[in-house]
């Protein structure tokens, strides 16, 4: 029965960072999804005892997160009013275009197209890295996604430039695989 | 020439810009010759846009560290 019990005390390690992406894509602020997280493993915690061990942690923490982002927006769109469309019109006389087509024509839309994509490679990425040896995911996002300098790396860390090449080989080289396997 | 295990360090570090001019030189050449090793170059630097283009975000340790606390707390 060891499937169907929880493990609250590895879940900020495990799966914090996996749960931040997922929230910040969709909340766009990091403090609100910050908080979104901590909310999520409040409640895991709380109905802990209703997990039947059906779906894998991760994804059970998942469906209550998702159900704490819509939360998130139902509170601010609970003010009567607040949830609709305001359109921008546009007075400046130098367009005499459509007036339509101007108010649809959205400049970011090139750059919106693959956010959805983007999203879910992140969480890909993100799962993948959650696969590998503490040591080497611990390097690799510290050199890779937070940009520190090697230099810094090996003086917190302990060791030299050469051991943390391999680590660094060796992460790339695992996330290569994973991603090959999980995303193309 | 240059092993393939001197190529492999050389293109992680051109990952992150780290490689100096000569050893940029010295991976062309190799993976001029070396199929293998212009293979893995290739999907390293496939890995590096993805990461990019991904713009993963991560919290920080202090942030987690302050998670687990408040967490322990509840239980």
């Amino acid at each position: 029965m060891a499937s169907h019990e929880l493990n609250p005390n590895i879940w900020v390690d495990q799966y914090a960072d996996y749960l931040f992406n997922y929230a910040v894509t969709r909340v766009s602020d990091s403090e609100i999804a910050k908080d979104l997280v901590q909310e999520t493993f409040f409640a895991g915690l709380k109905s802990a005892k209703n997990y039947k061990g059906e779906a894998a942690e991760r994804t059970w923490l998942i469906a209550i997160l998702k159900r704490k982002v819509i939360d998130h927006y139902r509170k601010i769109n609970s003010k009567k009013g607040k949830a609709e469309v305001r359109m921008n019109y546009n007075s400046s006389s130098d367009s005499d275009g459509d007036w339509l087509e101007e108010q649809v024509a959205d400049p970011f839309s090139s750059m919106n197209d693959n956010i959805l994509e983007n999203e879910e490679l992140g969480l890909a990425i993100q799962q993948c890295i959650s696969k590998l040896p503490k040591k080497q995911s611990q390097v690799f996002v510290m050199k890779t996604i937070r940009g520190i300098d090697t230099e810094d790396i090996c003086n917190e860390l302990g060791i030299n430039a050469s051991n943390l090449w391999v680590m660094i080989h060796r992460a790339r080289t695992a996330l290569m695989g994973c991603l090959n396997k999980n995303w193309f | 020439m240059i092993s393939c295990e001197k190529a492999a360090v050389i293109c992680n570090k051109a990952q992150y810009n780290e490689a100096s001019l000569m050893e940029k030189i010295k991976l062309k050449i190799h993976t001029f010759v070396c199929k293998t090793c212009a293979k893995h170059s290739k999907k390293n630097t496939k890995l590096t846009s993805l990461c990019n283009k991904a713009n993963v975000q991560i919290l920080s340790d202090e942030e987690k560290n302050a998670m687990k606390n408040i967490l322990e707390g509840k239980k």
